[in-house]
């Protein structure tokens, strides 16, 4: 068929070169346009179709003659005597070409001749273009088809045109034909309106592609041939140890990241559960720490930012109520991309100020020191669980409650060598500080192997203070619970170490403060443990939105299990704690408007939201959920914070205020049995 | 089986277009310039159309704006052949609706990978 093809071109180009003739000696009278385009063209056709059809030659010395017609018809270059000698001469050429019968030595010699070279330099002279020219070869160059072989990873955006489908793209196929090139990846986003608005001929997508490749960039860029620079951007991604590592998953391309680039190690991971992403992010900063280097930032900065970034949170909460309104798919779409913007600029900004308790935990070891010589005590300081990420925030306030319980421990727990010797004892006491994470919580825990409290001292110091009443019965547990109390100290001497009656009150006060638990264990003549059970972070969660009647509460995401619909037969039963069935488990529920007082009509449909917390399940009845949300934690004024069960407060996309449920507190109190007459109380 | 347009003044090239796709199982109309190439369109309703610029009558740029007006222009895919020196011609060719091109000198090779690119 390619013969026919050349027979086809012969035949054209010898009737051309005829044409040419009568057309060049008429320039002579008529310099006209008309003219001038119908030399041009047929000059431009010999040496289009020459290259084409196997008169390469023919068609690399038509260009010289071709450039001096297109500078006539720009104007840029007159019709002269001179010229038109030329382009006869050239035009007797080109007809010598034709008759060697297409490429060839013979074809080549001509080319090379003196008279072909005299000529397209005098035409070279004339256009001012270099004699060097020719026509370039379409065939991809070596360097190109060499490229690849290894295989790489690129990020391709696509996002075309509105009026590219108009325009005969078929962007289907261009993915398709990416995918032919090895494993792609694809992502999209749509910004296709509403039905009514909707243009069928109108592009609305926007793509995001991976591809990882052995075909190298060229073979890459040559599927969007035909696409606007403008539309497309294709990027190589680095690669570490030359595999396709990169696109396997995002967690471990991030991780790769922080091996290797610096560029990386702040990235947020987005896009996780809450806990996840939080465990996700205090491992990943622990790389960070090991390979990055730092920068120091005042702290005021940070928490302008972190002041900025919970605006920005109730903002969007806002914005997700607005558009719910206006139900526009194209403001959806923007809404949904602002929010994961925002969930992942929470995490990196959250990750920023998490700090290792360590930067406390380290100046314990002088405190220790320091008191165990002036008390003539034998103590040693065990640290565990230092690298426990916890917010700045959180770190800077519990120091000093720390520093109490451990001043206290010493002196108060741990008892002097002789005595510890006595009392079958090594004589070196040990204190233990220890870190972990659990949930969203930290857990801090001071212990040591003292004497434990004394429970008889302890009710014989409150009976004093008035705390409790003589009539009253308490466990050695809940006594040990009042050395938190406001005025409450046992130390027969108020000591420059400890025993001010100050501290421990002061502890509980702090820990209160920022949402976290204090509890005491002890046992006589054993030891006793403090542990401090903080949020890790207190600025922003994510929260679970719930309603009671009219109002709206916020669970902490982190502890929620599940949600399961209420059914009659449960509700049927009175208020106060019950025990629901979830798959053959009981799990004991509080029907949180009779824990609050709240009146209203029993709805008939009624959800349970089931929470953890240290591994205890409970149920929380509520009338509806309402959806998950962000949640900018705002402390409780003065007079509501003492109310059990809550744990802040926040406002809502609608400017509303919903309250914070304190799940531990709550699973506390159903867990014992006093639970109700408790809430009922407060 | 779809349909191919192929306008160009040069006899050649049409034919090139013709034995190259041909046999890769595509039908081929012929015009020789933009205004005859406007009446095959309306009249083969083609599938793809691969036009020439530099055209007596009417070029290729008013080839491509008047078929892109067309209910039978509209959304085919309207290749353009161009040459490395006018790259200006490219971005005419472009604003005026052009899916895509083939440079001058092209091989038979490039034609059918550009087609079926185009086509699927």
């Amino acid at each position: 068929m390619i013969e026919q093809a050349i027979q086809a071109f012969v035949l054209e180009a010898e009737e051309l070169l005829n044409d040419l003739e009568d057309m060049v000696l008429r320039l002579e009278e008529d310099a006209s346009k008309a003219n001038v385009d119908e030399i041009f063209r047929a000059l431009h056709t010999i040496k289009g179709s020459g290259s084409m059809f196997a008169h390469t030659a023919l068609s690399r010395f038509t260009h010289h003659f071709e450039n001096a017609f297109e500078l006539i018809r720009s104007g840029d270059l007159t019709v002269s005597q001179e010229l038109i000698d030329l382009s006869l001469k050239s035009r007797d050429i080109m007809v010598q070409f034709l008759k060697l019968g297409g490429d060839g030595p013979e074809a080549e010699a001509l080319l090379k001749s003196d008279r072909a070279e005299a000529l397209i330099c005098a035409l070279s002279n004339l256009t001012g273009v270099e004699a060097a020219g020719g026509s370039t070869t379409s065939t991809t160059t070596k360097a190109e088809e060499e490229e690849g072989k290894v295989e790489e990873c690129f990020d391709i955006t696509f996002i075309p045109d509105t009026n590219a489908l108009k325009n005969g793209m078929r962007p289907d196929l261009l993915i398709k034909e990416l995918s032919e090139l090895g494993m792609l990846e694809i992502a999209y986003q749509s910004h296709v309106p509403k039905l009514s608005d909707l243009a069928p001929d109108l592009s609305f997508v926007e793509w995001r592609l991976r591809l990882t490749t052995s075909a190298g960039l060229s073979a890459v860029e040559d599927v969007f041939i035909f696409a606007d620079d403008a539309d497309l951007k294709i990027t190589r991604r680095a690669q570490h140890g030359g595999t396709a590592a990169c696109c396997t998953s995002t967690v471990t391309s991030d991780e790769s990241g922080l091996k290797g680039s610096k560029s990386e190690q702040s990235k947020p991971t987005a896009n996780k559960s809450s806990t996840s992403a939080k465990n996700a992010t205090v491992s990943q900063s622990k790389k960070a720490e090991q390979k990055s280097e730092s920068i120091r930032v005042t702290s005021s900065r940070l928490d302008e930012m972190m002041d900025a970034l919970g605006e920005l949170v109730i903002a969007q909460a806002r914005l997700d109520s607005v558009a719910a309104e206006i139900e526009n798919q194209t403001l959806d779409t923007v809404v949904e991309e602002v929010q994961r913007l925002v969930t992942s600029l929470r995490d990196a900004t959250l990750s920023i100020r998490m700090v290792p308790v360590d930067t406390v935990f380290g100046k314990f070891k002088r405190v220790v020191r320091d008191l165990s010589a002036e008390l003539g005590k034998n103590i040693h300081l065990e640290l565990e669980g230092g690298e426990t990420e916890v917010d700045k925030n959180i770190i800077d306030r519990i120091g000093e409650p720390l520093v109490h319980m451990i001043r206290n421990s010493i002196d108060h727990g741990i008892e002097t060598p002789e005595v510890r010797s006595g009392n079958g004892k090594p004589e070196q006491g040990t204190v233990w500080l220890s870190a972990s994470q659990e949930g969203g919580e930290i857990l801090i825990s001071i212990e040591d192997d003292g004497k434990g409290l004394d429970a008889e001292a302890i009710r014989y110091r409150a009976l004093e203070r008035g705390l409790i009443s003589e009539e009253e019965e308490y466990s050695e547990a809940a006594l040990h619970q009042l050395i938190f109390e406001p005025g409450f100290s046992t130390a027969q001497v108020v000591s420059s170490v400890s025993g001010r009656g100050v501290g421990m009150d002061a502890v509980k006060t702090t820990i209160d403060e920022l949402g976290g638990q204090v509890t005491v264990l002890s046992k006589a003549g054993l030891g006793s443990r403090i542990t401090l059970r903080l949020p890790v972070t207190m600025a922003i969660i994510d929260g679970l939105r719930v309603r009671l009647g009219q109002s709206t509460f916020v669970i902490p995401l982190a502890a929620v299990e599940e949600c399961v619909e209420m059914t009659s037969d449960m509700a049927a039963q009175d208020s106060g704690r019950r025990f629901i069935q979830i798959r053959s488990e009981t799990v004991p529920f509080l029907n949180l408007d009779t824990l609050f007082g709240m009146m209203h009509a029993k709805e008939e449909r009624q959800r349970v939201v089931i929470v953890r917390v240290d591994g205890a399940r409970i149920g929380l009845v509520v009338d509806d959920i309402l959806g998950q949300s962000q949640t900018v934690i705002k402390s409780l004024s003065a007079y509501h914070r003492d109310i059990p069960g809550l744990g802040g407060a926040t406002i809502l996309g609608d400017g509303s205020v919903a309250l914070i449920l304190d799940v531990s507190t709550l699973v506390r109190w159903a867990e014992s049995d006093g639970a109700r007459s408790k809430l009922m109380v407060a | 089986m779809k349909t191919v347009l192929t306008i160009d003044d040069s006899k050649s090239v049409r034919d090139m277009v013709m034995f190259t796709l041909e046999p890769e199982g595509y039908r081929i109309v012929a015009a020789e310039n933009g205004a005859e190439g406007l009446e095959t369109l309306r009249a083969e309703k083609p599938d793809m159309v691969i036009t020439d610029l530099n055209m007596p009558v009417m070029d290729g740029i008013d080839f491509i704006s008047n078929a892109r007006a067309d209910a039978a222009g509209s959304g085919i895919p309207i290749v353009m052949l161009t040459t490395e020196s006018s790259p200006e011609m490219k971005e005419k060719g472009k604003s005026a609706g052009a899916t895509g091109w083939i440079n001058k000198p092209f091989d038979s090779d490039k034609l059918v990978a550009v087609t079926k690119k185009l086509l699927g």
